[in-house]
């Protein structure tokens, strides 16, 4: 069980919470110039590290906010927590 | 609970959520109660619906997690997100505040939903209350950690549930009319389970 820490209500339990996969994965653009390779990475790739991860999370059972959590993929170390449409903040880690 | 019957004869009775369960915990540190029909209203949006709201019920709007805003006239209004609040008040309060708050937020951005009877209201009781609720519920319901006037959304084993803490030993909580059964029947085991 992770205890996370919620940017609006504080540590609260993992049950309360969804995973939303990767974040920061930009949308490519404009539609007509995207080839079907650049199309499928960004439907299909995703990164899974060992090591850190940046994810969405949204606390589903509690106040309903999507946000971004940083986790050691190895330890399920939290390394960091920011909101949704804020920039990748450095951690320890350093990615 | 009562039923009311429609007015001309007709068949139509009210029926609470808790009705034909037994909320007997046979249990000696908790007791379960139906808290009663009342009026219930979600609302959501930014700072400005709120503010109006505040404004137009003279209630000091909940901005931070946990809290909670109750008045004279029985009406509590709880955070439950950042732009996200549930306010809870006497049933004959219902007609009154639909109006207050329409014509508060007519003009901004907001969503305002009347759950009065979407939800059910159970008052839990009893000095081994906090424990019972814990068979379910992953918060530090320490008086420390959750004091009363303390608010959240969270669950209740499988059942999402709203729990504000209204005494020291007392918590309400409330969950979807559907959920009643399963959040009582859970309670009961809980409570037994602490003796």
């Amino acid at each position: 069980m992770l205890l996370i820490l919620c940017p609006y209500c504080g540590p609260r339990a993992e049950i309360e919470f969804r995973c939303g996969g990767e974040s920061h994965i930009e949308r490519p653009g404009p539609y007509s110039e995207v080839d079907d390779g650049a199309w499928a990475d960004y439907l299909f790739t995703r990164k899974n590290p060992k090591g850190e991860h940046r994810e969405r999370w949204l606390h589903a059972a509690g106040c309903r906010q999507w946000f971004n959590v940083a986790r050691d993929t190895v330890s399920h170390t939290i390394l960091a927590v920011y909101p949704m449409g804020k920039t990748r903040p450095p951690t320890e880690a350093g990615t | 609970m009562s039923d009311v019957a429609a007015s001309k004869g007709a068949e139509a009775a009210r029926r609470g959520p808790f009705a034909g369960l037994n909320l007997d915990t046979r249990a000696s540190g908790v007791t379960l109660a139906d808290a009663g029909p009342c009026a219930r209203f979600l609302l959501r949006g930014g700072g400005a619906a709120a503010l109006a709201v505040g404004m137009a019920l003279h209630l000091d709007m909940p901005r931070e997690a946990y809290g909670c805003a109750t008045d004279d006239a029985g009406r509590a209004m709880l955070w439950l997100g950042p732009d996200e609040w549930m306010l809870v008040a006497p049933e004959d309060d219902a007609a009154a505040l639909t109006q207050k708050l329409d014509a508060a937020l007519n003009d901004l951005a907001h969503a305002l939903t009347d759950i009065s009877h979407r939800n059910a209201g159970l008052i839990v009781r009893g000095p081994q209350v906090a424990d019972a609720i814990n068979a379910g519920c992953p918060l530090d319901l320490d008086i420390k950690a959750f004091p009363v006037g303390a608010c959240t959304r969270t669950l209740l084993a499988k059942a999402e549930i709203v729990l504000w803490r209204i005494e020291a030993d007392a918590f309400r909580i409330e969950t979807t009319r559907s959920f009643a059964p399963y959040v009582v029947a859970l309670l009961q085991q809980a409570a037994r389970d602490q003796d």
